[in-house]
């Protein structure tokens, strides 16, 4: 194993300066229950009327979800600022993209609506 | 070799010591362990970036599509069942959890738990496809598969069903077709990327079996890790919208 706390000015041996991370059982434990629990409360929440903010609910129980996953199952709470930087890009990326092909849709017929 | 690029660090900058044997963890083009994981993450993503875009542009299709055939799109996805796809979202997240874990038992280099977690992988993972294949068969039975042969009889007349859903004209009806058909592509190309998951995960047990794993050399289970737990997230938004977000359409 390389020792990170050398001298190393010109990031020769650890160019990325990851630290490697090992998450515990009992982490990943608590992410799976958290997953679950939000499952549940999504599928409760579908069946409560919340008028326009049932599909906000359920997207917004779907985005920490999906931010639990990426954050520890799929490590990048512990990884280098280059992967957090590109995970970050893509979906900006991608919200992008769907902000300017809707930003099209809705203004092809504008003020008809 | 990092003496003759990097003379000036010499003194203070070394390589790992390791003999002249290939360590499948570090090869010879990369400097150290940490370099090549991380190279190897980086381009992982970048393979997760595309396959965002892909999937986005069916969840695009799906947000346009509902917006101008909302009421088709209600009772249509009211069709589909919340229990089961309830079940099978939990059946995912189990699925996910024992592949987290089976990450951290090669990086604690414990073969036989390794093992164990890739099968409880696979095996939560056929189940979902199995629940899948049975919620498919339902609509193959019901004609409710977009073609020739689909049926919009429950749409137009719900009562006769014991539905309690609003009657649709036949035209409104017809485009229920289109949610099943974004219903089907979307599930469909999910169910694809699970059933290449599992094709590798059997290979991955094979050579965590062999030892392969087991030995500082992660990367392959870590990086395949971050494939199925991106397939989750995947599901983790289809459920909410084919299934859930239709049950109260609103005052």
């Amino acid at each position: 194993m390389t020792d990170h706390h050398h001298h190393d000015p010109s990031n020769i041996t650890n160019p990325e300066h990851a630290e490697h991370h090992v998450v515990t059982p009992f982490t990943y434990g608590i992410v799976f229950g958290t997953l679950l629990i939000f499952t549940g409360l999504t599928v409760v929440a579908a069946y409560i009327d919340l008028g326009i903010f049932n599909p906000v609910v359920a997207l917004a129980i779907a985005t920490i979800k999906a931010v639990i996953v990426i954050l520890f199952f799929m490590h990048i709470k512990y990884q280098s600022k280059l992967i957090k930087m590109t995970v970050g890009a893509g979906f900006f990326t991608f919200f992008g993209l769907v902000a300017m092909t809707l930003s099209d849709y809705i203004t092809r017929a504008w003020g008809l609506w | 070799m990092i003496a003759a690029t990097h003379a000036h660090t010499h003194e203070t900058a070394q390589p790992v010591e390791h003999e002249h044997v290939a360590l499948p963890q570090l090869r010879h083009h990369f400097e150290t362990e940490e370099q090549q994981r991380e190279a190897a993450t980086f381009g992982m993503w970048l393979f997760l970036l595309t396959e965002i875009m892909f999937f986005g542009g069916l969840f695009f299709s799906y947000l346009l599509y509902r917006n101008w055939y909302y009421d088709a799109f209600v009772v249509a996805s009211n069709q589909l069942s919340v229990p089961l796809g309830g079940i099978n979202t939990a059946v995912l997240i189990t699925s996910g959890f024992f592949m987290a874990l089976g990450v951290w038992a090669a990086e604690v280099k414990k073969k036989g738990l390794l093992v164990l977690f890739l099968i409880l992988t696979i095996l939560f993972g056929c189940v979902f496809i199995g629940i899948k294949a049975d919620e498919y068969h339902e609509k193959w039975e019901k004609h409710h598969i977009p073609g020739d042969h689909f049926d919009v009889a429950e749409f137009v007349n719900p009562h006769a069903y014991g539905l309690n859903e609003k009657p649709l004209p036949p035209d409104a009806a017809n485009r229920t077709q289109i949610f099943f058909s974004l219903y089907f592509l979307m599930t469909g190309l999910h169910a694809l990327h699970m059933l290449i998951g599992l094709g590798i995960l059997f290979w991955l047990l094979w050579r965590a079996h062999r030892g392969d794993f087991s030995a500082g050399y992660v990367a392959p289970i870590e990086n395949f890790a971050l494939y199925w737990h991106f397939v989750d997230i995947v599901w983790l938004f289809l459920f909410p919208l084919l299934y859930l977000i239709n049950r109260h359409p609103g005052a």
